[in-house]
């Protein structure tokens, strides 16, 4: 597959407004994340030539798609896009074969129907493949959507609310999958979402939009470590992502040590495996801060850093501070009267507690604790 | 029973499907997918004929057809005689009459495809010829069989417009239709009865063909 970095530019005041600029390089993934109404689906649709904004400019490595200043605009079937729409738009009058071989025009005829078993079989649908979309179910007509857009080696994937209308479990297999492509494809993929959750799980990247700006836009962990994101905190609570491996297993407690750049932490998660990659969410509401090294607690995670900012907190007697723990920066909720009983400013040192329960742990690549999900 | 009377009719039956089809698929997809300025008008123009009397529209599509007319004398010269009371006028008045028949059916099929459907043969590198021939018309081809009958079956039994502009003439224009109203004039109330009964036959044949015919397409994608 085509590699080469997505560049997006969209700019108009109306029907629907837009101001956006970003970019998505190749096997990273992009999420797209903002309330229902707030253009998510209308950029992704710019990307593929479905829409075209009064000011637009698209681009894919050295390819330019939409530019409306030169008056270039490649229509959406000259474009190498797989696009995976909310509600699947599956063909009804074809099968699930057929409904990839669509998308095959450009093989020679011959291979098409071997190719399109191939890839049904990549995205584990090796079954029902003779059968109409309405005989499917919601995880198997996405399987097929996802197949159909994977064949025709699109430059870029696109995936509108891809976890909307499947169920629980199946969410969790889907995003597996979807993680696994990323890595297999090595192109860009641009996800759209409302569910914060996605995006924790499968984002390299986010964009976060309201009312078709940007309001925020970045790599994960340095987002999730802003302090000022008000929509971040209204929507989800602040709190910091970042990357770790599993670097100790006590199984006799049921513990797992974690280490990162700038520490360790300790968490109750007997299923995973040394070696294993995680992402490690840590809310700002569950960090206390302490001026000397506490005792006698029961806290196993303390992790030592300097205070590297404070924000005021969403209610007046609140504060968000940012605690440098190595790389990582730390988000903890406090009080302000805390904040002036430690005597916290930048600059001073601090140990942030945190309770081992309250750490979010998600496995990313590497397939090791699949089966345990 | 008038042979050459219901060979008439279902002649003009099929040449008026097959006329008029390929101008239906093309106006009932335009009016269903593009916004253009106008589009009212058209729609109008196409119910024209729905409303309009037969008679009325016959004596229009007379005056235009007319030796007289400029239109009138280049299908003269082209046919190599006048359009009206032959086979070939009566035709172009069932084609004209049955325009609604045949627009409404198919605009109404391409409307049901929903947007996503053709977004996503957009996305999968169909060119819009391939769109339309790989999806769009495989999804409203039941609209289109309805339409084809429905004109089929409004032909077989249209009158005032047949009598306007074809007349009465045996083996050219005098339709089965039309031979039913001449035989009850001539109290011959039998060969009335057995044409009647014919049409009767043959409009419930088509229609349990169709009903039959669409479950099965219509059964490819419920």
């Amino acid at each position: 597959m085509r590699e080469g970095r997505l560049a997006v530019s969209l700019r108009q005041a109306g029907p629907i407004p837009l101001d956006v600029e970003f970019g998505c390089g190749a096997g990273d993934v992009l999420a797209i994340f903002g309330p229902s109404g707030s253009g998510k689906t209308t950029i992704l649709r710019s990307i593929a030539g479905l829409y075209r904004p009064a000011h637009a400019r698209v681009s894919c490595g050295a390819d330019v798609w939409t530019d409306t200043d030169a008056g270039i605009d490649v229509p959406p079937h000259r474009r190498a896009v797989g696009f995976v729409f909310q509600d699947y738009a599956l063909f009804p009058h074809l099968t699930a074969l057929g409904n990839v071989m669509v998308a095959l025009g450009h093989r020679p005829r011959a291979e098409r129907a071997s190719r399109a078993e191939a890839l049904l079989a990549r995205v584990h649908l090796r079954e029902h493949t003779a059968r109409r979309p309405h005989q499917l179910s919601g995880g198997e007509r996405q399987r097929v959507a996802l197949a159909r857009a994977l064949a025709r080696e699109p430059a870029v994937l696109l995936l509108d609310e891809p976890f909307a209308a499947v169920d629980r479990p199946v969410r969790r297999r889907l995003q597996d999958e979807i993680d696994d492509l990323r890595r297999d494809l090595a192109i860009p993929l641009v996800l759209v979402t409302h569910d914060f959750e996605d995006v924790v799980r499968l984002a390299t990247h986010v964009l976060v939009l309201d009312q078709g700006r940007s309001v925020a836009c970045g790599p994960l962990t340095a987002l999730m470590s802003r302090p000022d994101l008000e929509f971040l905190r209204d929507a989800v609570g602040l709190g910091s992502v970042f990357d770790a491996t599993v670097v100790e297993v006590d199984a006799g407690r049921g513990l797992v040590h974690l280490a990162f750049d700038g520490g360790r932490l300790v968490v109750p998660r007997g299923d995973l495996s040394i070696g294993t990659s995680v992402r490690v969410r840590v809310p700002a509401r569950d960090v206390i801060l302490a001026s000397t090294p506490p005792h006698g607690v029961s806290v196993q995670n303390v992790l030592t850093g300097t205070v590297s900012a404070i924000h005021p907190g969403p209610a007046r007697d609140e504060a968000v501070v940012q605690v440098a723990v190595g790389s990582l920066l730390l988000l903890a909720e406090v009080t302000r009267d805390a904040v002036d009983r430690l005597g916290l400013a930048p600059g001073r040192p601090v140990h942030a507690l945190v309770k081992s329960m309250s750490i979010d742990v998600r496995v990313v690549g590497g397939a090791t604790p699949r089966a345990a999900q | 029973m008038d042979w050459s009377a219901l060979q008439v009719s279902l002649r003009l039956g099929a040449g008026t499907i097959l006329i008029l089809l390929p101008f239906g698929i093309w106006l009932g997809r335009v009016l269903a997918t593009r916004r253009f300025r106008g589009r009212f008008l058209v729609e109008a123009l196409v119910t024209v004929p729905l409303v309009l009397p037969p008679t009325v529209l016959g004596f229009y599509l007379l005056v235009t057809f007319g030796a007289r007319s400029p239109l009138g004398q280049a299908f003269q010269t082209l046919l190599g005689h006048a359009l009206p009371f032959s086979f070939e006028g009566l035709l172009v008045a069932s084609a004209i009459a049955n325009v609604p028949f045949v627009v409404q059916p198919i605009q109404r099929g391409f409307e049901a495809i929903p947007g996503h459907i053709r977004d996503a043969a957009a996305c999968c590198g169909l060119t819009p010829w391939q769109r339309f021939l790989r999806i769009e018309l495989p999804l409203a081809w039941p609209s289109v069989l309805t339409a084809a009958i429905l004109a089929f079956a409004h032909t077989l039994g249209e009158f005032g417009v047949v009598l306007m502009v074809g007349g009465n003439l045996p083996g050219e224009t005098r339709t089965l239709s039309i031979a039913i109203y001449d035989r009850m004039q001539a109290f011959d109330d039998r060969s009335a009865g057995i044409m009647a009964a014919t049409l009767l036959v043959i409009t419930v044949l088509t229609l349990f063909a169709t009903t039959h015919l669409s479950r099965r397409v219509g059964g490819r994608r419920a």
